[in-house]
């Protein structure tokens, strides 16, 4: 096939992707848009296996089953609450291709992907400087989420200058490169630089800040494999890896927005340095807690017209998602509203809690973000707060001195009633006493998420029934 | 020089198409869209293969490498894929 063929077909595919991706905005075309990506890919691969470069199929086949094997397995056995970790090694993997791509275009001597030049060489330097990165910075970040490495913030004093003195000494020898003066032995540093400085980037990143570390190496990976185009001078690697590397951006920002970060303050880690003015807990919430029954929570809920579920993470690391949508059905059949408030962290990545539901087979029109919910919360009758801390303290709101001041929120202490399922009084991620729990309006509902959620749909039920009675 | 700065060209353009499109994309689907764009960054798949077929005869390395490459980007194309459409299918399914 020639060239100009084989870029045409190149063009059908990137076509095919923004098609795919433009599928995503919507749930019911979703499906079909992911199915276009996928044909996409389908259309690239085969036209360049149909390319005359091609000389031998032993070493593609060998990989394509190895790969395809393990994409296989991990796809179909991963479990939903352990999305953000395979996200995670998908990252990885795709900056470890773009990595051994580069690699392997300065090795060639000839054929497709030998490269050379100014432009061939700073391509494969960045390649091989963000590919790497993005390989052990994700494996770092698979580390923490799959909890193999602790979560807390690891490094050394001055990690900083130490990742700014290496990125420095990785720039210069791409410049070396560059100018032609580099051979496999200086490649080779740098690629051992680049992976020491994956890991030193993102150790020092603390468990609570995940979300923001995968979404960005989620855009690395994307700008890994344009520079790789650039190498070659492929047009789909460059528009493809330029669609991914926006993509992890924008949720990126998301992120950063929704957990009150700056970007720059998660990567060279500016954590919780201030320390000292933490409020006293037992000033804040010394008899003003009111700790309420199933039996008496349902009492509210019979005779509620709104409620709003909010969940966090908890909710399912106690693996209540079923019990809370059975309890949603009950109130449903008796005639109540019940909508999800769903905050931007409420899981572990962007939009985990919304797959987490999902799967529990919630309607996803049931589930409201963040900006839509808020203003109705005053409209409301009773929300259930259900293993979320952070993200419904009205300090982010009221307290200037706070470190969580300008976070946004969920504003559930403005509805009638405020039921929190919740083990005890413990701090949540920000270690910060929450004033929603010692509010007037707030009926805390201590013990397992799981357990007192079914206690309620029972309680509920019994009601019910007793009436009918 | 200008190949160069039409692929720069091609590269600016669809990072402003991606955030426009992917400014859409609401927060209910953002797992699946990471997980989906995971499946497109494999697309590096085509360097791998182009470099795993060679047949580059000065060095073994490069076929190796390439097969690595290969196998990697693979796993990306093939999981992101099918965890994807197994995600998006909880959305759409209606009870």
């Amino acid at each position: 096939m020639s060239l100009s063929f084989v870029n045409l077909f190149y063009l059908l595919s990137a076509v095919l992707f923004i098609g795919g991706i433009k599928g995503l905005t919507h749930p019911r075309t979703a499906v079909r848009g992911n199915l276009m990506a996928a044909v996409g890919m389908l259309v690239a691969v085969v036209v360049t296996l149909l390319d005359q470069s091609i000389l031998s199929y032993a070493w593609i086949l060998t990989g394509a089953l190895i790969g395809a094997t393990i994409g296989v397995l991990m796809a179909t056995r991963i479990q939903m609450t352990a999305m953000p970790q395979m996200v995670a090694l998908l990252n990885g993997f795709g900056g470890g291709a773009s990595l051994a791509v580069a690699v392997a275009s300065f090795l060639a001597t000839s054929g497709p992907v030998s490269a050379s030049g100014l432009t061939g060489m700073i391509a494969i330097g960045l390649t091989v400087l963000i590919g790497a990165i993005t390989l052990t910075g994700s494996a770092v970040a698979f580390g923490k989420l799959q909890e193999l490495l602790p979560g807390r913030p690891i490094g050394f004093k001055g990690i900083t200058l130490f990742n700014g003195v290496m990125m420095v000494a990785a720039l210069s020898i791409i410049a070396t490169l560059a100018a032609g003066h580099g051979g496999t032995g200086v490649l080779l540093v740098l690629v051992a630089i680049a992976l020491v400085l994956g890991v030193t980037l993102v150790t020092p990143i603390g468990g609570a800040d995940m979300p923001v570390v995968i979404a960005l190496l989620n855009s690395y990976s994307g700008i890994a494999a344009a520079a790789a185009g650039f190498i070659m001078g492929n047009t789909v690697l460059i528009v493809s890896g330029a669609l991914v590397g926006a993509s992890g951006i924008i949720l990126t920002r998301i992120m950063c927005v929704a957990m009150n970060r700056s970007l720059a303050g998660v990567l060279f880690g500016s954590l919780s340095e201030e320390g000292g003015e933490s409020m006293d807990a037992d000033e804040v919430y010394a008899g003003k807690v009111k700790s309420s029954s199933p039996e008496e929570i349902s009492m509210l809920l019979e005779t509620a017209q709104r409620v709003v579920i909010v969940p966090g993470f908890g909710l399912a690391m106690a693996q209540a998602q079923h019990a809370v949508r059975d309890l949603a059905d009950t109130l449903e059949r008796r005639g109540t509203e019940v909508i999800y408030g769903l905050h931007p962290v409420a899981g572990r990545m962007p939009g985990h809690m919304n797959v987490l539901l999902a799967e529990a087979e919630v309607d996803y029109d049931k589930m409201q973000p963040m900006e839509q919910i808020n203003p109705h919360f005053a409209q409301t009758d009773v929300v259930i707060v259900i293993g979320a801390n952070d993200v419904t303290n009205p300090l982010a709101r009221e307290d200037k001195g706070s470190p969580i001041y300008g976070m946004p929120i969920l504003d559930v202490d403005q509805a009638r009633t405020v039921v929190v399922v919740k083990r005890s009084l413990s701090p949540g991620f920000a270690g910060l006493p929450n004033p929603l729990f010692a509010n007037d309006n707030t009926l805390m509902l201590f013990g397992d998420g799981k357990q007192m959620i079914l206690e309620l749909a029972g309680a509920l039920n019994e009601v019910t029934t007793s009436k009918a009675a | 020089m200008d190949m160069l700065i039409m692929q720069v060209s091609l590269f600016v353009l669809a990072v402003i198409l991606g955030i426009e499109l992917i400014t859409k994309v609401p927060a209910t689907l953002h797992t699946p869209l990471m997980s989906g764009s995971n499946a497109i960054s494999g697309i590096s798949l085509v360097g791998a293969l182009l470099a795993a077929g060679s047949g580059d005869i000065n060095s073994l390395w490069v076929s190796i490498l390439g097969m690595v490459a290969v196998a990697l980007a693979t796993i990306n194309v093939v999981g992101g894929f099918l965890v994807t459409n197994r995600m998006l299918q909880m959305f759409s399914r209606r009870r």
